[in-house]
């Protein structure tokens, strides 16, 4: 439980702490780490458990019926790596407090920031493979904000795509190769997948299933060829990246290889592709960081050299280099951090980047100066600093490794030449900067720090010197720990000293120094050659070609041709489908077209009134040219279909398409009026006869399916409302206790989208101005004489008898026809009938002005009648009803889902009056524009 | 009379096609509203048709299908609230396009 604790407390706080950012910088800053220590704290009781060298499973059922639960693991491993989030996440919030401007939000930046390590530690705490991708998957989507943080900024939201585009790609990746390891495995959880590493590399599909899940993990680790992405993830805020690029996102990757290294590793196959892969990108990374003159260009290439590296020591598959490789993991992600935020510092303080520009700044910030220089050399692998340990253990394995292959005595020599790199980019980084002669043109001219600002360097370089000096008392425990947890197994004996006697590693060690400071001097004569091969081989531009130029082109393509921005073609095409689909359907259906049902007789008056229906429909399609007269038209339609329910025993659909249709019809009225009056003869013939054949297929396919259906006996559910309506929901109107109570939340949801529906009419006639005519059709000018005063007078005087007859035909809704909905309307009809009498101003002076909160208060009390039901233990809109005896009154029922159905009755009134008033309120201003072009 | 509620839904849905295939916003709107009109009362008849018997216990001594009847309760409501939501999007393409073709293009000449 402590560890899903863990892993949700960043997730739910996230959003706290934006909010709390709003009082204050400080309160944002107090926050954030404080979310990150209750979340250290959870994990606090299993520690004890943890050193001891147990593995702690924790098991939430989240969906039983399935097997899916969620699981959390917390070993040697995780622990590591909580370790490092968590660590290094608190300095990162402190240091971003000082780093970020004052017109950044810092409470977004830490939401992200919380997000991503809530991600992190997810994913290194997942005991379920499936989880774990959930949470990889979950790092990439909140690195893709922290890197586009700027989202102003073209090359952030250009950084932030591309590490999205090729880590998800990388996720799909990993997420087959996972469904293959587990099938493999025979189960998910990796307790049982770290015990069956010998089924797994015995499988026939061990390559395909390795390669996907190393394309997973070297996308994430920016290993060669798919490095491109991290240095383009540069256009981040600095604190940003000393996370993700040190201890976070990219290590994911290599946690992935050591987590699954009892399993995978121990084949040529891996030994090919992990070991291989990574020295290659040991090498690229150093010399490309060597030619940076960004900043944090060359600490990004120097970051894909030490991936590198990790990875080639897990490639190298002996215990000894496993632990070599989390040693390593340890001390890159502490001098790192340490570097990036120097180099914010500078950053922040020089107001550049380029290394060509910055020089001399020892004179003003010698302090930083001699922090960033004890972290260049741990990173440099000079002795005392702790990258001098893990990169000799590396030396030493990588000779080791050589002796034993076919031209071995590459491996030690290309280490070698990656190890004299690293010298020369880290010499140069203190160099260039802090000597070099005189700052060229900076933008800002460069001050010391703020104090607070150095804290977190200062602790980072204090743990590389501790680390560098006494390995055995500070960093032994933790990484027995790890290096157990990743082995599986018994560790094998390893001597964390600084001195090993004369050893070739040592020899290494002192040519990459040397080596590093010769290249150095020579760097003139290096950077003509580079510049002469700029740009000749690009990964990036590759990866353009394929993604801005293939996919992207071809889904432009694919949006064209489907999308042609024409409405009319768009719905030719979809009933020409339909017509298809249907003919289909009709043609090849074996059963005759006549049903056996008895047939009704036809009476004179059902007569009149179909002809009737047929005619003026077919009158409004024939006239609609002349829109006005075509609106008329439509609604005797609507009165004739609201006589067809009538006469088919449908009294609640009879009253609701009556006021329905009346507010229709004033609602398309008051458009019109917006709109021109006639619709142009535009269309040609030739498409009017084509509209016309396709209408009449239409017409005659609903004409032929609705006589195939009417003819048919029915076999409904029906009788078992029927039958329960009474007793079961306490009302006798069954209409209304399917609305209400059976499929009350059918109803909600209804509600809740006529909510949303007025709320996008709201905001779609926000600011809308549109010139009204001046005259009527004929070309008279409007009658200044508004409102007759009868009319007004009447309408008054009609208002209460209206809400008395909507009132009566709510409370009667749950046994008679009547109801939330039908009792709405007329409400709102008898309100808009004030406005249509009155004018708008006056009375819009005597009505609440916003009908919002009647909608949201609607809402609420269904919501609220919902939820009520579970106080007494019933699934959610569980009605009660009972009878009732009142003195003078009588005896009446009440059922709860009468407060249902006022919820409803809000919804319809609020939704109803904000369409209408606020469509006449844009009628209103139409006038005073007028008025203001004719003065 | 089934032949006459069938003849109503083909007329309905017939005419509703075609102002749906039309040029300008405005016949556009009255189609879809007589093809909601069209899509009401067939859901309705998929009850089949009753004369005489609504469904409230006691009324009457048998019931017509409620079912179809509750359906079409909301989606009539709802018909009116997508009616009145695609009105007001022809009058905002009105006020930003300058013209109500359903295209945003003017074949006609002139806007207005």
């Amino acid at each position: 439980m402590s560890l899903a604790l863990a892993v949700l407390t960043p997730f739910i706080c996230a959003p706290l702490v934006a909010w709390i950012s709003r009082y204050g910088r400080a309160l944002a800053a107090w926050s954030a780490s404080g979310v990150a220590a209750l979340a250290g704290l959870w994990l606090a009781p299993l520690l004890l458990s943890a050193f001891e060298g147990m593995t702690t499973i924790q098991c939430l059922s989240w969906i039983p019926s399935v097997g899916v639960n969620l699981a959390f693991r917390l070993d040697g491993l995780g622990l590591l790596f909580a370790f490092l989030i968590l660590g290094i996440g608190l300095l990162v919030i402190l240091y971003a407090h000082y780093y970020l401007a004052a017109q950044d939000s810092l409470g977004r930046l830490y939401a992200y920031l919380l997000l991503f390590m809530g991600s992190m530690l997810g994913l290194v705490l997942s005991e379920n493979l499936i989880q774990l991708l959930v949470f990889w998957e979950l790092t990439s989507l909140s690195s893709f904000l922290l890197i586009g943080y700027w989202r102003k900024r073209a090359s952030a939201r250009r950084g932030a795509r591309m590490a999205l585009a090729i880590t998800g790609a990388g996720g799909l990746a990993l997420l087959a190769g996972f469904v293959l390891l587990g099938e493999m495995a025979g189960s998910y959880e990796l307790t049982v997948v770290l015990a069956s590493g010998d089924t797994v590399r015995a499988h026939p599909l061990y390559l395909p299933m390795l390669l996907l899940i190393l394309l997973g993990a070297f996308t994430k680790s920016a290993q060669f060829p798919f490095h491109f992405w991290l240095p383009h993830a540069m256009a981040a805020p600095t604190p940003v990246s000393a996370y993700l690029h040190s201890a976070t996102m990219v290590k994911a990757g290599v946690f992935l290889l050591a987590r699954l290294f009892p399993v995978l590793s121990g084949t040529p196959e891996w030994t090919l592709w992990v070991g291989g892969i990574g020295v290659v990108t040991l090498i690229v990374g150093a010399v490309i960081a060597l030619f940076k003159h960004d900043l944090k260009g060359l600490l990004a290439y120097s970051t894909i050299s030490h991936l590198g590296l990790i990875t080639a020591l897990f490639g190298i598959g002996t215990p000894l280099a496993a632990v070599a490789g989390v040693f390593h993991i340890i001390n890159h992600a502490i001098f790192k951090a340490g570097l990036f935020m120097a180099a914010g510092i500078i950053d922040h303080e020089c107001g550049t980047r380029d290394m060509r520009r910055i020089n001399g700044l020892w004179k003003v910030m010698p302090y930083t100066a001699t922090l960033a220089m004890v972290a260049a050399a741990a990173m440099a692998g000079v002795p005392l600093a702790n990258g001098f340990l893990s990169k000799e253990m590396f030396f030493a394995e990588a000779v080791t490794a050589g002796g034993q292959m076919r031209l071995g005595w590459l491996l030690p020599v290309a280490v070698t030449v990656a190890g004299i790199f690293a010298v020369a980019y880290s010499l140069r980084f203190i160099h260039d900067v802090f000597f070099n002669g005189e700052p060229v043109d900076l933008p800002r001219t460069p001050h010391a720090p703020p104090r607070w600002m150095r804290v977190p360097i200062e602790i980072l370089v204090a743990l590389c010197l501790l680390v560098g000096i006494f390995p055995a008392q500070t960093v032994e425990p933790i990484l027995a720990l790890a290096a157990t947890a990743v082995l599986q197994g018994p560790l094998p004996p390893h001597d964390l000293a600084i001195w090993h006697g004369v050893s070739p590693a040592l020899w290494m060690s002192v040519i990459a120094l040397a080596g590093g400071a010769l290249l150095y001097l020579g760097r003139k004569f290096l950077f003509r050659l580079h510049d002469r091969f700029e740009g000749r081989l690009d990964a990036r531009a590759l990866y353009e070609r394929l993604l801005e130029g293939g996919l992207l082109k071809f889904s432009r393509y694919f949006i064209a041709t489907l999308d042609t921005g024409s409405l009319q073609r768009q719905v030719l095409i979809f009933n020409l489908a339909v017509l298809v689909l249907g003919a289909v359907g009709m043609l090849g259906a074996p059963a005759a077209l006549t049903g056996s049902r008895t047939l009704l007789p036809v009476d004179g008056v059902s007569l009149l009134a179909a002809l009737a229906l047929t005619a003026a429909t077919l009158g409004a399609t024939v006239l609609h040219q002349r829109r006005l007269t075509a609106l008329i038209v439509i609604g005797a339609v609507g009165l004739l279909v609201a006589l067809a329910f009538v006469k088919f025993s449908a009294p609640d659909l009879a009253l609701t398409q009556l006021a329905v249709e009346v507010v229709t019809i004033v609602l398309l009225l008051l458009a019109l009026y917006f709109l021109p009056n006639a619709t142009p003869a535009e269309s040609s013939p030739s498409r009017r006869w084509r509209d016309g054949g396709i209408a009449l297929l239409a017409g005659g396919g609903a004409a032929l399916l609705s006589w195939a259906v009417l003819t048919r006996p029915a076999d409904s559910i029906a009788s078992w409302f029927l039958d329960n309506s009474v007793s079961g929901g306490g009302g006798s109107n069954v209409v209304n206790v399917i609305l209400v109570d059976f499929r009350g939340f059918d109803t909600f949801g209804e509600i809740t989208v006529l909510a949303i529906a007025a709320l996008g009419i709201y905001a779609l006639l926000e600011n809308l101005r549109l010139p009204g005519p001046v005259s009527d059709n004929a070309g008279r000018p409007w009658d200044a004489d508004s409102h007759p005063i009868i009319m007004a007078t009447f309408a008054r005087l009609l208002l209460p008898l209206a809400l008395l007859v909507s009132a009566f035909i709510f409370l009667r809704g749950h046994n008679l026809p009547g109801g939330g909905f039908i009792a709405g309307l007329v409400t709102a009809i008898a309100l808009i009938m004030q406005y249509l009498a009155n004018g708008v101003t006056w009375t819009h002076a005597r009505l609440p002005a916003r009908t919002h909160p009647w909608i949201a208060a609607g809402l609420i009390v269904a919501l609220l009648t919902g939820l009520a039901s579970w106080l007494f233990g019933r699934p959610f809109l569980t009605s009660a009803f009972g009878h009732f005896e009142l003195p003078l009154i009588g005896g009446f029922e009440l059922a709860s889902a009468m407060t249902f159905d006022l919820g409803v009755y809000f919804v319809v009134v609020g939704a109803t009056l904000l369409i209408l008033i606020n469509l006449g309120l844009a009628h209103h201003a139409s006038h005073d524009v007028q008025g203001e072009e004719a003065r | 009379m089934e032949a006459l509620i069938a003849l109503a839904i083909g007329t309905l849905t017939g005419c509703g096609v075609y102002l749906v295939l039309r040029a300008r916003s405005f016949p556009v709107v009255l189609g879809l509203t007589l093809l909601s009109y069209a899509v009401n009362l067939f859901l309705l008849a998929s009850g089949r048709l009753v004369i005489g018997q609504p469904p409230v216990i006691g009324m009457a001594a048998s019931h017509a299908d409620a079912l179809p009847q509750a359906l079409v309760l909301t989606a009539i409501v709802i018909g009116f609230a997508m009616t009145a939501f695609v009105i007001m999007l022809s009058l905002r393409a009105r006020a930003e396009l300058g013209n109500d073709h359903v295209d945003g293009k003017d074949e006609g000449g002139a806007p207005r």
